[in-house]
């Protein structure tokens, strides 16, 4: 371990270096450069099958890349795996428990796994056990326990180790509404009271964000944005794409074309009644005039932005001009969810 | 992997940590052991497979009893020295009209005792979401196995041990017959023997379990085969050298021979047939030869029992092959496990 190495390592704690893993043809994570720093919840944000638990499992030493290292702390994943899951923490997607054994039994089993003294198991389990509010059912067995009792119990379970960093892939997957804010507030307050390292992975953006200090956003193995979401939302207006909500009475087809009409816009989209118009500069008076011009009455209009879902939904969209193939699986993954339902 | 576990050695000043990783790896192996082997034996499988055992033996050790009793008793001129010799091997050895010896019942319903053990033992812990967590904690990941492997040895061990030494028991007081040293000895080398053979089809089911996604399909792959090797092994064994030197054409004199051997040879192929064998020969000393032996060469033989040390030279070769065996799928489910992938 070079000093230089030592000394970066400091301020930064997980770090990856091209990062590639291969199945076969498919490339489930290609060439991933990341840093994240002491103290950060980091967020890793894409849908579903966009490598997210690849990664995670790679910087758990859990799957041997194809290429590129990844770092924990100055420890290499793949080298040193053992001593790498001694201070991470992990969550995984589903998690599950040894249904024949109570909640605290459980975690005494991790605990020990962990090589972890009997009082001390004791001790950090029942503390563990209050933290998540789950003391009430510690003594059932974990098999009677709901999904979110589970995913409490598995925060609980990620903590016996006392880790450094913890990794939570799709925490919020499955949850009540009201165990989902518990959730993130527990989140924030172990990154900011106990000052963990998190990386969250999640295809739920709008939870996510609100506990995320930076986000990256991932898509088909590559990562094609990451920082805080304000410098994202910035990053995007400046490159010139708009996206602006309109509506007005009567809201027909005519509106439709005149707007689609105007200079810079390039599309028109319509969206519960309310037409999303996407272009490369800001078109809300050239809209506004347009349609009083015509006799329409303006209804609403608002400029889209700021939003981890709207970033989102953009970059997801370049990422599919990009690629200039297969454009109906790269739709917004808003529309795609709506268009799905009504094939239904 | 061997690369990952190797690697761990770290570098020369941390060394202590090194040890503590060390002792906790070693801990978490029995951390592990302790909890399989807790789990075999409260669980509810354990006690109906136990049952079942526990039943058969006695149905077999009374018909036992009450055919030595017969024996006994019509045999008064003291000529058949084999009833009085040895006598007490026989409770394993002997059934009755109505019921199988104590050796026929283990080698028949050992493998399902072992199946039964073995048969989800890693494909459960997939589907139920454990595994994740558990290969996340600082233990080496074939500790995993190693312990899932001794751990079920372990609870056959005891389970034929058990059965054993209560027929041992009910044997001194019912019957009051004394063993004699070489009869203990050749009692325990069958017990140990028994537990090898089990534990056989235990590596075999646990090799399904950690190849197939569903604990139903290792359970019926790992039933096909038991079936096979304890039902009709021994007609396609017996088919095959028919076909291949046919006994009943012109050829028929000079095949028989060839007809046997290859007959037998295929046989041996199977543990079950491999096992009876051997356990006639370890608990009856009056078996001199397990194949074809020309009246040459036992022309001026010594007629009495062989000796512990001949009878155990005589199937040292099964015993051998059934510990390779049990050792070979050990190995395989060793690899496959290795390398497989494990994510949620």
């Amino acid at each position: 371990m070079g000093e230089e190495e030592t000394k970066k390592s400091e301020n930064t704690i997980i770090e990856t270096h091209s990062l590639t893993k291969r199945y076969g043809d498919i490339t489930a994570v290609d060439d991933l450069t990341l840093t994240i720093g002491r103290g950060e919840v980091f967020g890793l944000l894409g849908p579903n099958g966009a490598g997210k638990t690849t990664t995670t499992l790679m910087l758990l030493g859990l799957t041997e890349p194809t290429s590129g290292r990844a770092l924990i702390d100055g420890h290499d994943c793949t080298r040193e795996p053992i001593k790498v899951k001694e201070f991470v923490g992990y969550l995984p997607d589903n998690v599950g428990f040894y249904t024949d054994m109570t909640g605290r039994e459980n975690l005494r089993f991790t605990g020990r796994l962990n090589g972890l003294s009997g009082a001390e198991i004791e001790k950090r389990s029942a503390e563990l056990l209050e933290r998540v509010g789950m003391t009430y059912a510690a003594d059932r067995k974990t098999g009677t326990y709901s999904k979110g009792m589970r995913q409490r119990l598995g925060i609980a379970d990620a903590l016996m180790k006392d880790p450094k960093v913890i990794i939570m892939d799709e925490p919020t997957n499955g949850i009540d509404p009201e165990g989902m804010r518990e959730l993130l507030a527990l989140i924030g307050e172990l990154a900011k009271r106990d000052g963990k390292t998190i990386l969250v992975s999640s295809h739920q953006l709008y939870q996510v964000q609100q506990i995320c200090d930076r986000v990256g956003i991932f898509v088909k193995g590559h990562l094609i944005a990451c920082g805080r979401i304000d410098e994202l939302s910035k990053q995007l207006n400046e490159e010139g794409v708009f996206t602006t909500e309109f509506m007005a009475a009567p809201c027909d087809d005519g509106l439709k074309a005149l707007i689609a009409g105007l200079p810079t816009v390039r599309s028109v989209e319509t969206e519960h009644g309310l037409f999303v118009i996407t272009s490369t500069s800001d078109v809300r008076t050239a809209a506004s005039k347009a349609a009083i011009e015509k006799g329409y009455s303006i209804e609403h209009v608002r400029q889209r932005g700021g939003d981890l879902d709207e970033i989102y939904r953009r970059y997801f969209e370049k990422a599919g001009d990009e690629d200039g193939s297969g454009n109906g699986e790269k739709k917004p993954l808003r529309q795609r969810s709506r268009t799905g339902k009504k094939d239904r | 992997m061997e690369k990952r576990n190797l690697s761990d050695s770290g570098a020369a000043p941390e060394k202590k940590t090194g040890e503590r990783r060390l002792s906790a790896a070693r801990s978490s192996f029995g951390a592990l052991y302790r909890k399989e082997l807790s789990d075999h034996l409260s669980g509810f499988r354990f006690y109906l497979i136990f049952g079942i055992l526990l039943v058969v033996s006695i149905a077999s050790m009374s018909g036992a009893i009450s055919s030595i009793r017969s024996a006994a008793t019509s045999s008064s001129s003291s000529t058949d020295t084999a009833t009085n010799e040895f006598l007490f091997l026989k409770l394993f050895t002997t059934g009755s009209s109505s019921i199988y010896s104590f050796t026929t019942f283990i080698a028949f319903l050992g493998p399902l005792a072992g199946i039964t053990l073995g048969f989800d033992l890693v494909n459960s812990e997939m589907n139920q979401g454990t595994m994740n967590r558990l290969v996340a904690q600082p233990i080496y990941r074939d500790s995993v196995i190693n312990a899932k492997f001794l751990a079920g040895f372990t609870a056959i061990a005891m389970m034929i041990f058990a059965l054993g030494f209560m027929i041992t028991g009910v044997g001194l007081v019912v019957v009051g017959l004394q063993p004699g040293i070489e009869e203990i000895a050749r009692l325990i080398v069958f017990l140990i023997y028994a537990s090898v053979y089990t534990a056989f089809w235990m590596g075999l089911a646990m090799l399904f379990s950690v190849l197939c996604r569903h604990a139903a399909t290792s359970a019926l792959a790992s039933i096909a085969i038991w079936l096979y090797f304890s039902l009709f092994s021994s007609l396609v064994s017996s088919g095959i050298a028919n076909l291949l030197y046919p006994t009943s054409d012109i050829n028929g004199y000079s095949n028989s021979l060839a007809n046997y051997k290859l007959a037998l040879g295929l046989q041996r192929l199977s543990p079950y047939y491999l096992f009876g064998e051997s356990s006639s020969t370890i608990l009856n000393p009056s078996v001199r030869a397990l194949s074809i032996t020309s009246s040459s060469a036992l022309s001026g033989a010594v007629s009495s029992y062989l000796s512990f040390g001949q009878s155990l030279l005589l199937v040292w070769p099964h015993l051998t092959v059934i510990l390779a065996m049990t050792l070979i799928v050990f190995a395989v489910s060793y690899v496959c496990f290795m390398r497989r992938e494990i994510r949620a």
